[in-house]
């Protein structure tokens, strides 16, 4: 392109941006370095005290034994498949706990963290990936919605459910109990979709108060973030006209800050914010996938030095903030949900095949009731044969 | 030269006849999620990329519209794109391209502009899978008149069809049963004339018999041999007709079946309601009703979403399904 007409159009954004970088680049928020160091940030900080970061420690230690217990039971045939999340609990346990109870989840399938945050029993995210259900908790016992499967299609749901939170007249009130701000979750390779894309326009025509908390852990499958940008995706936010910013999706205090700071921003009224986690998925896309045939090893190495739970493990025990007793009661605490995870699990009850057909509408019609009628009496016919 | 006789899974063969159509014709350039390192989540373009390079195995960014819109592009500049949409319930955001775009290009621009898109979807259920990956959304673009709706239910016609779909001039979804993926082995020649081979648009007998007609593709095809098989040791002889084509229907082979048996069964996992099973009804009564003795009987998937997996083997139609089916048409 001659100088001229390439002056006319700006900047050559990619060169702006530059590459990716692996680390996350100088826009990177950070309040605790990989090494265990608190670091300052001139525009986010943390304002909790250790006792609160000795919680997030065990938050993302029993999120960890969730994962691992999930993969291990799907490793003996319990579950169909699991979505692992190894890598970043950190992302998940930091904005899930900068939540307030009023405030809305919309997940994707990898969300446990937030889920635990929210209170929804671990066991309900089991049911969905052995099979016995779809995923069927009342989103409403704890504004944590349902898992969503279809890449994308829960951003869209964020904004409509934000803007019925703004004609409930519960944003900007100052009531702290209030002023509720909706999250929603998506991953790097989310962001490409037309769904993802529609919510921003909607969340920021309507100025609605979402969060859009985008951890971007690499790879979508086997597609590394390449494929999906040519520009940080945090500076996408900045087109569709509300601020962006790329948090360490591996330091758990920034990511309490930043979610922290985004939600009230949507809370007051000031509108949609883009929060991307920068993270790595350090599992499998899920038990069925097979990394080693697109991704370099080294690539994980590098990351498990950034840990997000070994870096606050790190840091208490430097500061002497957290004794052995601490740690062996959580260690406790992890063994104990393992057990209910694996005795639970098993014993969750199969679906009996005719339940499906009263779950599909709210008034039940004549003719499929025929059907599951006629399929009631084709399986009774079985057992008076004594077949069954 | 006589023919090698290569033994393949549905996987392997769909993976052949990718590499044969490539190799073919530079034109042919294949797009999706996750095709290219990986050779997508089924393996059907393992080591494409690898052979033929990112121009022409492109692993695109994750919107279904995307790569449907993109190949509609394509097509126009003279591509053969065949685009893989990772699993059947995700067909849906690419639905409008699909519908709007992809089968109506040819009837807007009254044939001056060409659609030689291939889309293909791996479907149905049996895998244990999560919601959304075992639907089986066939009759939803066999009503949409511009696209021709395909599936094979082995490997030999999934290394053939594929081939065929891809020298297609119309846009055709190619319906992969990717419970059959791996499941069974067939011996391939691919040294074979494609001359000498089934056209594309046809269905097949692959049971002959004479007292019940039973229609089937896809995954269902499997399950009538084997109830056709167990209908045998009970004395009863069913013709399996695996239709292979959904739009168009060949209906020439049924219509002659049913002249001579007057017994008719239509399997498929897709819901029951305005399934395939209710068109080719129609059509068996419309031509055939005074050979009929039983009405045409549907044994398909119930109308309800698909059901968590669990139960999924309640769900579908199996064995004995099509065999209390194919005994209620002598109740008549
Ligand atoms: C519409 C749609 N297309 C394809 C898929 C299959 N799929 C499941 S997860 C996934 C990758 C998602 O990547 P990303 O958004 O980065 O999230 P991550 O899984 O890494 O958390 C794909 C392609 C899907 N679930 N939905």
């Amino acid at each position: 392109m001659s100088p001229e007409i390439g002056a006319a159009f700006g900047p050559n954004l990619v060169e702006v941006f530059g590459p990716s970088q692996a680390d996350g680049g100088p826009e990177l928020i950070q309040l605790l370095t990989p090494e265990g160091e608190r670091i300052e940030h001139p525009d986010f900080s943390f304002d909790l005290d250790d006792e609160a970061v000795k919680g997030f420690y065990r938050d993302m230690m029993l999120t960890r034994r969730i994962d691992t217990e999930a993969t291990a039971l799907q490793r003996h045939g319990e579950l169909g498949i699991w979505a692992q999340l190894l890598g970043q609990e950190a992302a998940q346990i930091g904005s899930g706990r900068a939540l307030r109870p009023q405030d809305y989840v919309f997940p994707t399938y990898r969300e446990h963290g937030v889920a635990y945050c929210r209170g929804v029993d671990p066991l309900r995210l089991l049911g969905l990936f052995r099979g016995v259900d779809q995923g069927a908790w009342d989103p409403r016992e704890n504004n944590f919605g349902n898992y969503t499967i279809v890449i994308g299609a829960q951003t869209l749901h964020a904004a409509g459910y934000a803007m019925g939170v703004q004609r409930d007249g519960a944003v900007g009130t100052g009531d702290p109990e209030r002023d509720t701000a909706v999250v929603a979750y998506f991953g790097d390779g989310a962001s490409s979709q037309g769904d993802v894309n529609e919510s921003f326009i909607f969340a920021a025509v309507n100025n609605a108060p979402v969060v859009f908390f985008l951890q971007n852990n690499q790879w979508a499958i086997s597609e590394p973030m390449e494929r999906q940008s040519r520009i940080p995706l945090y500076q996408r936010a900045l087109g569709f006209g509300f601020p962006g910013v790329r948090v360490d999706g591996n330091d758990v205090l920034a990511c309490y800050a930043v979610t922290q700071a985004a939600l009230q921003r949507a809370r007051e009224g000031s509108g949609p914010t883009l929060v991307e986690a920068y993270t790595y998925r350090m599992g499998a896309h899920t038990t069925t996938d097979d990394p080693t045939r697109y991704r370099l090893s080294e690539d994980l190495e590098h990351w498990k030095l950034k840990d997000p739970i070994a870096r606050v493990e790190v840091y208490l025990k430097r500061n002497g903030l957290a004794d052995d007793e601490f740690f062996d009661s959580v260690d406790d605490e992890c063994e104990a949900l393992g057990v209910t995870l694996r005795d639970g699990c098993k014993a969750l009850p199969d679906p009996s095949a005719l339940s499906v057909f009263d779950q599909v509408y709210e008034e039940q019609t004549e003719e499929l009731a025929a059907q599951r009628d006629g399929y009631a009496a084709y399986r009774g016919s079985f057992e008076s044969e004594g077949v069954a | 030269m006589a023919g090698t006789m290569n033994k393949m899974t549905l996987a392997k063969a769909l993976n052949a006849g990718l590499r044969k159509a490539m190799e073919g014709d530079p034109k042919v350039l294949l797009m999706g999620e996750d095709v290219g390192k990986l050779g997508g989540v089924f393996r059907i373009t393992d080591g494409l990329q690898k052979d033929f390079g990112e121009d022409r195995v492109i692993d695109t960014p994750l919107a279904e519209s995307g790569i449907i819109g993109t190949a509609v592009g394509l097509a126009m500049r003279g591509y053969r794109p065949v685009c893989e949409i990772q699993f059947d319930g995700f067909v849906y955001p690419a639905y409008d391209q699909i519908v709007s775009q992809v089968a109506k290009i040819h009837f807007r621009t009254q044939g001056k502009v060409k659609m030689p898109i291939v889309i293909r979807i791996p479907f149905g259920g049996g895998i244990g899978a999560v919601e959304h990956h075992s639907e089986s959304p066939e009759a939803q673009f066999a009503h949409t008149p511009g696209l021709k709706v395909v599936t094979c239910s082995n490997p030999v016609d999934g290394y053939w069809m594929i081939q065929q779909a891809i020298a297609s001039d119309d846009p055709v979804i190619f319906l992969e049963p990717k419970r059959q993926y791996h499941a069974d082995k067939a011996d391939i020649d691919e040294t074979a004339d494609a001359s000498s081979i089934q056209p594309l648009f046809t269905s097949r007998v692959v049971r002959p018999g004479a007292d019940v007609t039973l229609l089937a593709y896809g995954p269902m095809v499997k399950t009538c041999l084997k109830a056709a098989e167990a209908a045998a040791t009970e004395g009863r002889s069913i013709e399996v007709i695996d239709l292979r084509t959904l739009s168009p229907l060949d209906m020439g082979p049924v219509f002659e079946s049913v002249r001579r048996t007057g017994r008719v069964v239509v399997a498929h996992e897709a819901h029951t309601n305005l399934g395939m099973g209710s068109e080719i009804a129609a059509r068996i009564s419309e031509q055939c009703f005074y050979s009929l003795e039983s009405p045409v009987l549907r044994v398909g998937g119930f109308d309800t979403p698909y059901p968590p997996s669990r139960i999924e083997e309640e769900w579908l139609p199996d064995l004995d399904r099509v065999l209390d089916a194919i005994d209620r048409t002598f109740e008549f």
